[in-house]
């Protein structure tokens, strides 16, 4: 099995090329960048076309680009690894998110597994997902301050220290 | 005094009940991981479930951020510390792609012995400790046995037991020892027994059988939409698993079976998970003859830009000790760009995403962590089950706290 898909992006191009902004295959990690105004739409795409065929969602994560050397664009981006376990191919998508408003689509009703990534992502970057059934922290507790993976957080911070609780 | 009539209108009436509400752990001794319950429960049928991680939080990404990447391989350790290696052998494997890195013939038979012994490990202390927590001692002692020997193989091999710390960026710490094939035959034969203590008790043991059977059932297309992979979904009937289906190391070359289930309850997880020892323990065989056919080689990739030079050479040339000094005091450099690298790790689908901005520091590792996914869907696989059956569904889940909390 060739573990990434370029076919995959050849068929994302045709059928929703307006809402890609760029792709790569570098590694043999076949990556698209797509429109966070359109993610959804793209997402389900994918999981319903009998070609793509992507019935897991194997990983969502973000990736924050502050005063990276040679990023453009929003300053997060949120990342899906899909898997198809028919076809068992992979492709990554990717979606910029800006600072300011820092949000965008979820995508639980797409695959109900992506309802816990998506509170992490949440609680470690601070990335609100619209119309996510549950967004509360999920790692940190209700207290935490802040958003730690994001790289303006010092790893020497302190927090508040909270008792027991039911 | 009722009258008659209030009686009767009375007994034909429902009885009031309310649900109530019943916190389990975070310390509970029935499970083993450190995860919260809050059940709420109509007498003993479950009929909510939240379940409340992160009490094992340790910022592990962060901490990777803020070191060289060599720094991060310790780390990987503890992430699911049941089967330290597996992590090790992930992470080291994104990284050499984004490095384009093959490493050679022995290294990657050795990295495929040690995965295999480890998760061997993971399995015999997942089976164990289900028995231990379904109150049968026994079958947990041989499971630990099995699993001490395994570990004094993982001794042999890399000199720590549990943290092992032996896959490295381009190689291994160091080849194995001369005595190891011999010792490691001799363990296999002892796991082995052990194995058949265990069938012997456990298989068909009517308690066990009771409480495993029927519970924690979801159907296969439900797990593939939660992202559950490993041991679970095979009982379910999918055969996905990595070292088939994406081949890495040396899983194209040896011969081993991948077991799966039918009905997908936690009885075909238990069954699955003991073929799948089995097969580990061929594996390993197979590794053995492998390594002593090639004979002595080296285990490190000759790249200067991963691998230090070689002791002898530092002391007495001048170039070697500045790339001594380069690369202890600063690390590998990993040239810029994205790559995701998926194993199967004893739970499921370990993968690590890496983003390097072409300096010595990672700029992102993210660990996709199967426990976490795995343990997702648990209360749809408990809904309006038996309180009892959360115990035996939460063994077989294997949520391990280091790998799903990070």
């Amino acid at each position: 099995m060739e573990a990434f898909d370029s076919a995959v992006l050849r068929r994302l191009l045709e059928t929703r090329g307006d809402a890609l902004l760029a792709t790569h295959a570098t590694h043999g990690d076949a990556t698209a960048l797509v429109d966070a105004r359109r993610i959804v739409d793209v997402l389900r795409f994918l999981r319903d076309d009998p070609a793509c065929a992507f019935d897991m969602l194997a990983d969502l994560c973000a990736v924050d680009y502050l005063r990276h050397p040679d990023h453009e664009g929003p300053r997060f981006e949120v990342v899906y690894h899909l898997l198809s376990t028919s076809h068992l191919h992979r492709v990554r998508i990717k979606a910029g998110v800006p600072e300011l408003p820092c949000q965008i689509d979820s995508c639980v009703e797409v695959w109900p597994g992506a309802n816990w990534m998506e509170r992490e992502v949440f609680d470690l970057y601070g990335i609100r997902f619209r119309d996510h059934p549950d967004l509360r922290r999920i790692l940190l507790y209700e207290e935490f301050e802040g958003h730690p993976l994001r790289k303006d957080y010092p790893k020497e911070r302190r927090q508040p220290l909270v008792g027991p609780r039911n | 005094m009722a009258s008659p009539q209030t009686r009767e209108r009375d007994l034909g009436r429902d009885l009031h009940s309310e649900n109530q509400i019943l916190n389990m752990g975070p310390s509970h001794p029935a499970t083993h991981g450190t995860v919260k319950f809050l059940i709420e429960l109509d007498g003993e049928t479950i009929v909510d479930l939240d379940i409340q991680v992160g009490y094992l939080h340790r910022g592990f990404e962060k901490e990777c951020e803020s070191g060289t990447w060599y720094q991060a391989i310790p780390y990987t350790d503890r992430l699911n510390y049941n089967s330290a290696i597996l992590a090790n052998i992930g992470y080291c494997l994104a990284v050499e792609k984004l490095l384009e890195i093959q490493t050679p013939e022995r290294c990657q038979w050795l990295r495929t012995m040690a995965g295999e012994l480890s998760r061997l490990g993971d399995h015999l202390t997942r089976c164990g400790a289900a028995c231990l927590e379904l109150q049968a001692m026994t079958p947990f002692l041989y499971g630990i046995e099995a699993r001490e020997l395994a570990w004094d193989l993982m001794e042999m091999l890399c000199g720590a037991r549990v943290t092992s710390n032996y896959v490295r960026i381009g190689g291994v710490k160091h080849d194995m020892d001369p005595g190891f094939p011999a010792r490691c035959r001799d363990h296999i034969v002892k796991i082995r027994g052990l194995l058949r203590d265990y069938d012997d008790v456990v298989t068909q043991n009517r308690i066990f059988v009771d409480r495993l059977r029927g519970t924690g059932v979801l159907p296969k297309e439900d797990l593939i939409r939660y992202g559950v992979t490993g041991p679970i979904l095979r009982a379910a009937g999918v055969p996905l698993d990595l070292r088939k289906d994406a081949p890495y190391l040396k899983y194209a070359e040896v011969d081993f079976d991948v077991p799966i289930g039918t009905v997908g309850d936690n009885y075909d997880r238990y069954l699955v998970c003991v073929e799948e020892m089995h097969q580990s323990l061929r594996i390993v065989e197979q590794c053995l003859v492998a390594l002593e056919k090639i004979g002595p080689g080296p285990v490190d990739v000759d790249d200067p830009r991963v691998r230090w030079p070689a002791k002898g050479r530092v002391f007495n040339a001048m170039e070697e000790l500045i790339q001594q000094f380069k690369a202890v005091t600063e690390g590998p450099m990993v040239p810029a760009g994205e790559t995701y690298h998926a194993i199967e790790s004893a739970n499921g689908e370990l993968g690590f995403y890496v983003v390097s901005d072409g300096s010595a520091q990672p700029w992102k590792v993210r660990c996709r962590p199967p426990s976490f996914l795995n343990l997702q869907p648990m209360p749809k696989m408990l809904a309006g089950a038996m309180l009892a059956d959360l115990i035996p569904t939460f063994d077989f889940v294997n949520m391990i706290g280091g790998e799903c909390d990070r």
